[in-house]
């Protein structure tokens, strides 16, 4: 066989490989873990007070926490302004990992209407297959085999910022202003003791953020949406299954149970009465990015088996091209 | 063989090279102020963008600048075009101080410096991560392109024929050469996928690695032709027109291959749209009147023959292929929410001191290695 | 018997309780403030107030007589000085010296006399045609509606009479209602006027009074007959531990070191976002800042609030019935990040315009020496 035959052969059945193990669907959906644990918020409760913030924020800042950092003597407080009164950020950062939010209409005034206002908290969404934990090249980002909890390990962490540009929500946030940087985003307080849960959930006064299995979560954000608008019922405090509960009205909801199926769903919720996309919350596809980013990696570098070719392909090309230029 | 390159001689601190100077010390100075004050402190980067124009220019257009070793490589050693070997060497030279420049701008792009070597350690590598393959991919290709380099370092040392024994196992980088950067640059264009609707629709897609390493090939017969005649303006050295002519031929149809595939994406994915308002639509239009005008300028055989035009489209396509990557990572990419980027004045700094370091080594390495090939070669 | 109390003011200097005109003038002042009005008002209470007294008939239902001892606490005017100068309290079970038969006998007079002002206390117990409560064998719900038919206007003061208060509580076994609504079951149509509160302030009430007797027509009404310049804000609007509640930081439970630093109440049951009242800008007692309920550490129950008060339990979590969010609230879009400053823009410009040129020139260059052909 001639050797131009031969280099066309190789270079066609190289894209032949690729072409043709392109699958049409995304790689393997991933499964809900074991003890999937997350978050069930529900705007239409939430009355706005920030104790979840502020539990947040001093839990976190213990040690191991989501904020902590060796040698820290308060919790990263954000101040607005001169006078250092009070923890006011702006946003998710380097020193909030949880925030509440307000989406107001003009000058509304009923609350959890569209053309009124109504609160949103923001935290990590423990997603089932994170875009966060696909990019990381050092797997600093790593979902928990057992709780599904997304956790970040600043020890293999090279501050790419990789998960940022991969994140949907742009959740991780990156510490600017500091010399040695870290990502930091809600951990699910993964830290605190034996029996201890999410903090955001266990001060929350009305119930507006609850912590729970998310198979638990998901049934009782169901429950929620069934119920009509005006009726009274009784929600829990804490945890799900805490037993101890408030009777409130039943607002009248969007009919999704935000972050059920986004982007290969996630194990934190949202339940509104405004629309998502009002409170910050994309319309995302049901199919995870990172799906797609991965399959196009493994269709091409599957056991480097097109590399290989490829790479056997060359060598003979560059051997034959270096013996006639002896 | 080793006859054909020379050292072109000359002083060293020649304005050109002062002016690179001064731009370097700047950069220095705001690096400095980097890594005692945090990323915040000189750049506008932020958690909305978290990479800027150190990553897209010094990194995506720099190491796609540096293709030229890898677009030479392609053409002489894999389809056996002898001819064009006298530019081998430089353009090897310039993939590696591209690429290598590339290498120091991530160093100080990212944030957690101290541990970079666990990218290099198999107990944290995660195999689905695109970035990943992308870093041992272009480490490895630094040590690659310094090795195809050192038999210039031999022959300044040895004179000619140092290199003989070393010329044995070329074959071997070379073709490694070529099998690296086709799989990172590609991977570069794949990175952006996971960005999934934070990018606009008119770069987003499953076709982006094709794309990213198609330009980067383009970019490197670009820079290679460009490069020739910018030197060859600086040191009063005849054009090597003829060669470069025959190089251009076999970009028209790379070129045109790649507008084809881009627009037939586009239009299957009905993404046009997206491209009659806001500045990412205005960009988008750039990047292809660009790259057209580029492939009307190339296409034709006797336009080809001319240096001026040569130059003149090369220098286009440089720009337009630049645009493109521009756009896939900054231009395009909204995270929404009233996130906004333009780079600082401090952070336009560090990159055009990384050009300037570029320049100076570029001068320096030129006038005293045997890289560009001896006049009468040409 | 006549009340003793019924004389004409010595208008010349000092006023039966021993108060200068100086001080009367304050009071004046002070209460045409608290009205919401311009101070230069005081002159024209004062001068009102000083005229005539107003005749009032004071009918009290199922009351514990807390209304009555607040204005106890009052100090501008004192109780005696507004039963002795400002009004001719006609009749008034608690406070008339005489009893039984002549108290009667002075409540009929005071009725044919008529142009009173009728206040309410207590609730009115309409079940079983009112026989739970009696006042000389009649029930007291129809004493209150012969005395409203010649009275000008009903001030009801107290939750009680405003709404039913505590009597009304479930399951309101007497059927207990506000007076202006067993006013109106009556026929009776007469202006009422509401200051409901367990007991309200005394200088809402006083306040009132005194707008009344200056202007001869109530203050203005929300649409619950409550005075607007005293009920038209929550607590929630005014309390001086907002900004606890607007950081987050909540007593969880008594003597707990947020209760003793005084944190918001909210968690404890405090029904201030859901009640109407200005207990937090005015206090009690005249002793200072804090003397209400919240500032010493107590939740408000929101016993003024018909709906909240003697209804909802104590600690269950108050609802917010409009919320006013500070303005540190984050933003869903703010604007954010580091956009493009003017030398950024003259930097980048300048470098893509050098660049350019540069290559360009590069060209030109090249052009021109293979037309020169050698240089």
């Amino acid at each position: 066989m001639e050797r131009r035959e031969f280099l066309k052969l190789t270079a066609a059945s190289g894209l032949l490989i690729a072409a043709d193990a392109l699958p049409a669907q995304a790689s393997g959906a991933k499964e809900l873990p074991p003890d999937a644990v997350g978050l069930l918020y529900d705007a239409t409760l939430c009355i706005g007070c920030k104790a979840c913030m502020v539990s947040c924020k001093q839990v976190n800042s213990q040690k191991g926490g989501a904020l902590w950092s060796e040698g820290m003597t308060a919790p990263p407080y954000e101040f607005a302004g001169g006078a250092q009164i009070w923890d006011a950020p702006t946003d998710l950062s380097g020193k909030s990992v949880n925030i509440i939010q307000l989406y107001r209409s003009g000058s509304g005034t009923a609350k959890d209407d569209p053309s009124g206002y109504s609160f949103v908290k923001r935290q990590c969404m423990h997603c089932v297959h994170p875009a966060c934990v696909s990019a990381c090249p050092v797997s600093a980002m790593k979902k928990d085999p057992r709780t599904g909890i997304v956790t970040y390990d600043k020890d293999a962490c090279i501050g790419c910022r990789y998960c940022q540009v991969a994140c949907p929500w742009n959740i991780p946030r990156f510490e600017w202003d500091q010399a040695f940087p870290q990502i930091r985003k809600c951990q699910l307080c993964r830290h605190r003791e034996e029996g201890k849960y999410s903090a955001c959930a266990e001060a929350c006064p009305v119930g507006a953020t609850i912590y729970g299995k998310t198979a638990d979560l998901r049934t009782e954000a169901a429950r929620r949406l069934a119920l009509p608008a005006g009726s009274s019922t009784r929600y829990p405090l804490g945890r799900v299954d805490s037993g101890r509960f408030v009777e409130s009205k039943v607002a009248r909801y969007e009919q999704h149970a935000y972050g059920l199926h986004e982007v290969g769903g996630a194990q934190c919720f949202v339940l509104a009465g405004v629309p998502f996309d009002k409170l910050g919350l994309p319309q995302l596809p049901e199919g995870a990015f990172a799906a797609k980013s991965e399959t196009i990696q493994h269709t091409l570098y599957k056991g480097m088996i097109a590399p290989g070719i490829l790479l056997a392909g060359l060598l003979f090309a560059a051997y034959r091209s270096s013996q006639d230029h002896e | 063989m080793s006859h054909e390159h020379k050292p072109v001689g000359g002083p060293l601190f020649t304005r050109m090279f002062a002016i690179a100077l001064v731009f370097a010390g700047i950069g220095v100075w705001v690096l400095a102020r980097r890594f005692m004050y945090g990323l915040g402190a000189v750049s506008h980067m932020s958690d909305g963008y978290p990479w800027g124009i150190w990553i897209t220019y010094d990194v995506l257009v720099g190491t796609a600048i540096g293709c030229g070793g890898y677009a030479m490589a392609l053409l002489v050693y894999i389809f056996n075009k002898g001819e064009y070997h006298p530019l081998v060497r430089s353009a090897v030279m310039t993939s590696l101080f591209g690429y290598g420049l590339a290498g120091f701008s991530i160093f100080v792009d990212i944030g957690r410096y101290w541990n970079m070597l666990n990218v290099l350690n198999p107990a944290y590598w995660n195999l689905n991560s695109v970035l990943l393959e992308v870093a041992l991919c272009i480490a490895a290709y630094i040590g690659v392109l310094f090795l195809e380099f050192f038999p210039t370092f031999l022959e300044a040392k040895g004179g000619p024929g140092a290199a003989k024994g070393f010329n044995k196992i070329m074959f071997i980088l070379v073709a490694v050469g070529v099998l690296l950067p086709t799989m990172h640059q590609s991977s570069l264009g794949t990175l952006m996928v996971i960005s999934g609707q934070k990018l606009s629709p008119l770069w987003q897609s499953g076709l982006l690695p094709f794309f990213n390493v198609t330009t980067a090939i383009l970019m490197g017969y670009g820079i290679v032709i460009f490069e020739s005649y910018l030197s060859a303006n600086a040191f009063g050295r005849p054009y090597e027109t003829r060669i470069l002519a025959k190089l251009a031929g076999v970009m028209p149809a790379l070129l045109g291959l790649y507008l084809v595939v881009r627009w037939a994406d586009l239009l299957m994915r009905g993404a046009l749209g997206s491209a009659f308002s806001g500045v990412p639509a205005l960009m988008f239009w750039v990047e292809n009147i660009l790259l057209v005008a580029a492939l009307a300028m190339l296409a034709p055989a006797a336009k080809r023959a001319s240096g001026k035009n040569l130059c003149t489209s090369a220098f286009v396509l440089l720009l337009g292929c630049s645009v493109l990557k521009f756009n896939m990572y900054i231009v395009g990419f909204n995270p929404g929410h009233g996130w906004t980027y333009f780079p600082s004045v401090p952070e336009i700094m560090v990159t055009l001191a990384i050009v300037a370091i570029e320049i100076l080594a570029y001068l320096i390495f030129v006038k005293k290695l045997p890289v560009l090939p001896a006049p009468e070669h040409a | 018997m006549k009340c003793t109390a019924c004389q004409e003011v010595d208008s010349g200097g000092t006023l039966g309780s021993g108060l200068s005109r100086r001080d009367f003038m304050k009071v004046c002042t002070a209460a045409a403030v608290y009205l919401g009005l311009d101070a230069s008002f005081g002159a024209q209470i004062a001068e009102a107030a000083a005229a005539k007294r107003l005749p009032v008939v004071w009918i009290s239902g199922q009351e514990c007589t807390g209304c009555t001892e607040t204005l106890l606490r009052a100090t501008h005017p004192t109780l005696e000085h507004l039963i002795l100068d400002l009004i001719s309290l006609d009749y008034h079970e608690t406070l008339l010296s005489g009893a039984g038969k002549q108290a009667e006998e002075a409540l009929e007079a005071a009725m044919k006399a008529g142009g009173y002002v009728m206040v309410a206390e207590g609730a009115f117990p309409t079940k079983d045609g009112g026989v739970y409560c009696k006042v000389g064998g009649k029930p007291i719900v129809d004493i209150l509606a012969e005395a409203g038919k010649h009275a000008a206007a009903c001030i009801a003061i107290g939750s009680c009479s405003s709404w039913g208060g505590m009597p009304s509580a479930s399951p309101n076994p007497t059927e207990a209602r506000g007076a202006g609504e067993v006013l109106k079951m009556k026929g009776v149509n007469i202006p009422v006027m509401n200051i409901p509160g367990c007991p309200p302030n005394p200088y809402n009430f006083l306040s009132a009074v005194l707008y009344f007797v200056t202007f001869g027509k109530l203050p203005d009404l929300d649409d619950k007959g409550r005075p607007k310049f005293a009920y038209s804000r929550l607590i929630h609007e005014n309390c001086e531990r907002r900004p606890h509640f607007d950081a987050g930081r909540f007593a969880e439970k008594f003597g707990d070191d947020g209760h003793n630093q005084g944190y918001c109440l909210y968690k404890l049951g405090c029904k201030g976002p859901e009640t109407y009242n200005n207990c937090s800008t005015l206090t009690f007692g005249d002793v200072g800042a804090g003397s209400w309920p919240v500032g010493m550490g107590a939740p408000c129950f929101g016993c003024s609030e018909q709906g909240v008060g003697f209804t909802v339990p104590l600690h269950s979590p108050a609802r917010l019935v409009n919320v006013t969010p500070p303005a540190f609230f984050s933003p869903i879009d703010g604007a954010k990040g580091g956009g493009v400053t003017a030398g950024a823009a003259a930097v980048a410009a300048a470098v893509v315009g050098a660049a350019v040129g540069a290559g360009l020139a590069t060209s030109k260059k090249v052009g021109e020496v293979e037309e020169g052909k050698g240089k």
